[in-house]
């Protein structure tokens, strides 16, 4: 008997629709945010986590509606990531029903917000999302991974997991990791990056990035030593359902809510 | 007509209580997010949330002046308190270097440590976040058609210790095995976040809106 690892379900949202094509043949409107929450509730999503690639400020306000109405609906913690710069953020992400937020780029730019917040909101609802890519191997010949913001595309020079146990020791609650060189591969998640993460920080880690097959997310776990695992197109296309999921999760001994 | 107050001391997000609370009680209950005294003695049930830190948690029903407010009604009326809305309710916690909580039951709230581990030997994430089982230690009209071991939503790195064991109404493993939820006469209170906690957390906030307080 024990805490069961989390199976999360990401959805990309622009403008207060989803992105990517979610493609279920029994839902009318794929684009519609709640109605995919819903959905996945249904199939026993243990959370849910929106990300807002809305690029225009002017519609980031959009996102808050998008909130309201599925967290007066879906029962089950919600993330919001993408956009948080400030504590005016959070609290309004907050306020509209949100659970926790995930911080990235800001951090970068200002660990001392992770700090702030942690200590303003509680740990409890903030997540600090890194993108990391592999880069050349220490002296030693082990593998590096360093961290870049603005979707992959800026390199900080920043270490990986020094960044993670910094913004742990920062306060943060959970750690979001997703790799960027294995991100929309389908090819499994970079599992070295994910253990050398997850064994380097006292917080939970969620992995992120490749997931292409359901024998993914089990190695997530198992060889990943992953609290979460957090999947986007194999459940949106409708491949596999978040049950089977968990099922065949189970049936590798991993611990989950059934 | 029936009116659940959710108090409101500016501990977090009560949005999702409120709206979990408005979608489990029966039709026409009223459900109020208020920090006013006047409102939260004429409520007929109370809800009692709260996340953050202790200090803050203490400080913050001192501010909204309800500390008194919070000890009366849960002597009174059908009480739910919620995660920290449960750990305030014992006399002391341990956390930011010891506060001093409400004191309406005997007992202390304590920090699970750095160095938890399961039985493997493997060490356990701080905090304790996500579904977990509750063993339900005694019947209770909030268990109803609840069943044993069901799993709950949890966030926390610091648990309530009763001094008294009548009061413990499920118990939870995570290296340790700890308190999850206590009740005594008209006061349940919870952990984990039925307000998060899916199926399950809804059963228990219906069967809270339809329970008269006894045991």
């Amino acid at each position: 008997m024990a805490l069961a690892r989390r199976i999360i379900p990401c959805l990309d949202v622009d403008a207060g629709r989803v992105v990517k094509g979610v493609k279920f043949v029994d839902i009318r409107d794929a684009g519609d945010p709640v109605e995919i929450a819903r959905r996945y509730d249904a199939e026993g999503a243990d959370e849910i986590t929106f990300l807002d690639i809305t690029a225009s400020s002017d519609e980031r306000e959009t996102m808050v509606h998008v909130v309201e109405q599925v967290a007066s609906e879906v029962f089950i913690p919600l993330t919001v990531g993408g956009g948080i710069r400030e504590m005016g953020d959070i609290r309004r992400m907050l306020n509209a029903g949100a659970d926790k937020v995930a911080i990235n780029t800001a951090a970068v730019f200002r660990p001392e917000f992770v700090r702030e917040a942690s200590d303003y909101f509680g740990s409890q609802c903030i997540v600090v999302a890194i993108d990391a890519k592999q880069v050349a191997d220490d002296a030693d010949g082990n593998p590096r991974w360093e961290i870049f913001t603005h979707g992959g595309r800026k390199p900080t020079g920043i270490d990986a997991i020094e960044w993670a146990r910094r913004m742990s020791d920062y306060g943060c609650g959970e750690i979001l990791l997703t790799s960027m060189d294995r991100d929309g591969t389908r090819a499994g998640f970079d599992l070295a990056l994910t253990r050398a993460v997850s064994d380097a920080v006292p917080v939970p880690v969620i992995a992120s990035g490749g997931v292409g097959n359901l024998q993914h997310l089990a190695e997530g776990v198992l060889e990943g030593h992953a609290d979460a695992v957090l999947a986007a197109s194999i459940f949106h296309f409708g491949e596999y359902s978040i049950r089977e999921a968990k099922q065949y999760m189970a049936q590798q001994g991993i611990e989950v809510r059934l | 007509m029936s009116t659940i107050a959710v108090i409101d001391y500016g501990m977090g997000n009560l949005r999702s209580v409120a709206k979990a609370v408005e979608h489990a009680a029966p039709q026409g209950t009223r459900v109020l997010v208020t920090d006013r005294r006047d409102a939260i003695f004429d409520a007929d049930r109370i809800v009692f949330p709260g996340q953050g830190a202790a200090r803050d948690c203490m400080r913050a029903l001192r501010e909204h002046d309800l500390v008194d407010v919070v000890r009366t009604v849960a002597g009174d009326r059908p009480f739910l308190g919620i995660c920290m809305g449960m750990q305030v309710l014992l006399e002391h916690s341990e956390e930011n270097d010891g506060i001093d909580c409400l004191g309406v039951f005997r007992g202390k709230v304590r920090f699970f440590g750095t160095d938890l581990r399961d039985e493997g030997g493997r060490r356990l994430k701080i905090p304790h976040m996500g579904w977990n089982r509750i063993h339900q230690r005694r019947p209770h009209p909030l268990w109803a058609d609840i069943e044993q071991d069901t799993r709950f939503y949890f966030v926390h790195s610091y648990y309530a210790d009763p001094l008294e064991d009548d009061l413990i109404a499920g118990e939870t493993d995570y290296g340790i095995r700890f308190v999850s939820a206590i009740a005594r006469g008209n006061v349940f209170a919870i952990q984990a976040h039925p307000e998060k906690s899916a199926e399950a957390g809804l059963r228990l906030l219906r069967n809270f809106t339809r329970w008269n307080g006894m045991e």
